[in-house]
């Protein structure tokens, strides 16, 4: 199994999976205790028209879906928390933009190949190039968001109280969703937009679970998104399947053993 | 000097005047119950205090400074839990998340930040479920939580916006000896909304009842009467006392639903 690792794609699918994964744990518990995973699950999409829309500028996909989802994040951010909850203003603008997306593939046929890897990601195609994007960008993120993220635990929690203290709720909403933005598209290029939710809301789900403070939740959800990243790339080398199938096979399993673990010790 | 001073004070949503020419002093150490029907302005005068909601003339003081100065002496108890109710973290966490939560950087504690969350959860003795997940505590034992929440930064005054909402009439009485308890540990001055005079009526140094556009402020004595009460809401209400508690009653025969239960 070890001879997996001298190959270059499998080595620039490790890190990138593992930065991705790290990032998307981190940044996916503040989705969870701050309730957007719709708004989550729309920046991918939006995401989606950016990455097909980029050729248009000349832009790369991944450069195009961080242009079009920092976008629409910031935009959710400012307008406040009754736009990025309202499932309705949400809904409307993923339509719009999704309907967007599928007008620029069908402006560019051929593209059709090259969509699918957006949408259900392409590990093993990842350059070196975007290997640097993606630790560059991830550091930058992690690195903000450790700025501030005393901040905006405060404010998720206890908004009223926090506003009462000098705190900008629209401040600190919009820099979390432009951090939200860069992880979506980040995440994106491992398990594809499609799937974003699997490492976005699923190591940091399952970890809020199985924990209820905040320092062991986080830690337990890097293991959880890392771990399940380095499997799946594994099982895709050892068995020709995709790899975004194996880790979100892995996570589903992993749930189902959360919830039954719960269910068998806490209903007793 | 005044702990907190009203000067002609007048706040408006549009043309709409909520609170109006309100001019009062509360002292350190009072003990204020603020009560009135809904929508009448509680809890936008005491955003007002906070500096969260603009003033259209007249002044608040507090401390000798303007609203939104000195607010890390002020703990909060909102009216709405907001996202409290959806979360998972314990209550611990929760108390640990709010302390100094206003600072750059990672939300990590000093042993000297957990001694103060330890005495914030025991102060308002929420210790028991300490280590439970909040969005499974009950109604009352939520309300210790975040009670804790507004002591945790060691306040000198505490807003305590309807922490009675949903609680039994023991647990009321218990929640509020806690407060009154814990006022004469520290000294603390309290503004303490609610829609019920009696599980308050040992404790308040003062009642404020509020109805349209005014305001009276003075001692249980002197504010809970037919004619204060009647004066304030321009309508003949009652005070009747049985076995030791109080019922305020509209005395008018087109009895309105709502503002009698709320007077
Ligand atoms: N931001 C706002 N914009 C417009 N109107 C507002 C705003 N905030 C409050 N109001 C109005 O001001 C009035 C007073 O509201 P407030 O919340 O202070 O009432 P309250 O006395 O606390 O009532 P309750 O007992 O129901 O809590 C209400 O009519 C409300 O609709
Ligand atoms: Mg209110």
């Amino acid at each position: 199994m070890m001879h997996y690792l001298s190959y270059d794609f499998v080595q620039n699918a490790l890190i990138a999976g593992s930065i991705a994964a790290a990032l998307g744990a981190v940044v996916g518990y503040f989705v969870i205790i701050r309730n957007i995973g719709f708004a989550a699950h729309a920046l991918a999409h939006i995401g989606f028209t950016g990455a097909t829309g980029a050729i248009l500028f000349g832009l790369s996909p991944l450069q195009g879906m961080l242009v079009m989802s920092s976008l629409a994040g910031a935009t959710m951010g400012i307008s406040g928390n009754r736009f990025h909850r309202s499932e309705l203003a949400i809904g409307m603008v993923l339509s719009i933009s999704l309907g967007l997306g599928t007008l620029f593939l069908s402006l560019y046929q051929g593209f059709a190949g090259e969509a699918t890897a957006i949408l259900f990601g392409n590990i093993f195609g990842v350059s070196h190039a975007q290997v640097i994007e993606t630790i560059f960008l991830s550091a930058l993120s992690l690195f903000l968001l450790a700025l501030f993220s005393r901040r905006l635990l405060f404010t998720s929690i206890q908004p009223d109280l926090a506003e009462s203290r000098g705190l900008s709720l629209t401040f600190l909403s919009t820099a979390f969703m432009i951090i939200l933005a860069i992880s979506v598209a980040l995440v994106s290029q491992v398990v594809g937009t499609l799937l974003v939710f699997t490492l976005l809301i699923g190591p940091a789900g399952i970890a809020t679970r199985l924990s209820h403070s905040f320092w062991r939740t986080i830690l337990l959800s890097l293991c959880i998104g890392i771990v399940s990243v380095w499997s799946g790339i594994f099982l895709a080398c050892l068995t020709n399947q995709p790899p975004s199938f194996w880790i979100t096979s892995i996570l589903f399993v992993l749930y189902i053993f959360t919830e039954l673990k719960i269910k068998l010790f806490e209903s007793v | 000097m005044p702990l907190l001073s009203f000067q002609n004070v007048g706040i408006r949503f549009g043309s709409r005047k909520v609170i109006d020419h309100f001019s009062a002093e509360i002292e350190e150490g009072e003990f204020i119950g603020i009560f009135g029907p809904n929508g009448v302005g509680k809890s936008t005068l005491m955003r007002a205090i906070l500096g969260l909601c603009p003033i259209y003339e007249g002044s608040i003081q507090l401390f000798g400074e303007n609203p939104g100065k000195q607010n890390r002496f002020i703990g909060y108890l909102p009216q709405s839990q907001s996202l409290l109710g959806t979360t998972t973290l314990t209550a611990r966490a929760l108390v640990a998340a709010v302390h100094h939560g206003e600072k750059w950087g990672v939300p990590w504690l000093s042993s000297k930040d957990s001694y103060q969350v330890e005495r914030a959860l025991e102060l308002s003795e929420a210790k028991d479920y300490a280590d439970t997940p909040f969005s499974l505590l009950s109604g009352g034992e939520k309300k210790r939580v975040m009670l804790a929440q507004a002591l945790i930064d060691e306040p000198k005054l505490l807003i305590l916006d309807e922490p009675l909402a949903s609680l039994d009439p023991k647990n009321q009485m218990l929640l509020v000896q806690r407060i009154r308890n814990i006022q004469e540990e520290t000294g603390l001055t309290i503004l303490f909304i609610a829609h019920d005079v009696n599980p308050l009526l040992g404790a308040m140094s003062r009642v404020m009842y509020m109805a349209e556009g005014n305001v009276a402020l003075g001692s249980a004595q002197e504010i809970i009467t037919n004619e204060s009460l009647s004066a304030l809401y321009g309508m003949n209400i009652h005070v009747l006392r049985a076995e030791g508690r109080v019922f305020i009653v509209n005395a008018e025969s087109n009895v309105d639903e709502t503002t009698c239960s709320h007077v």
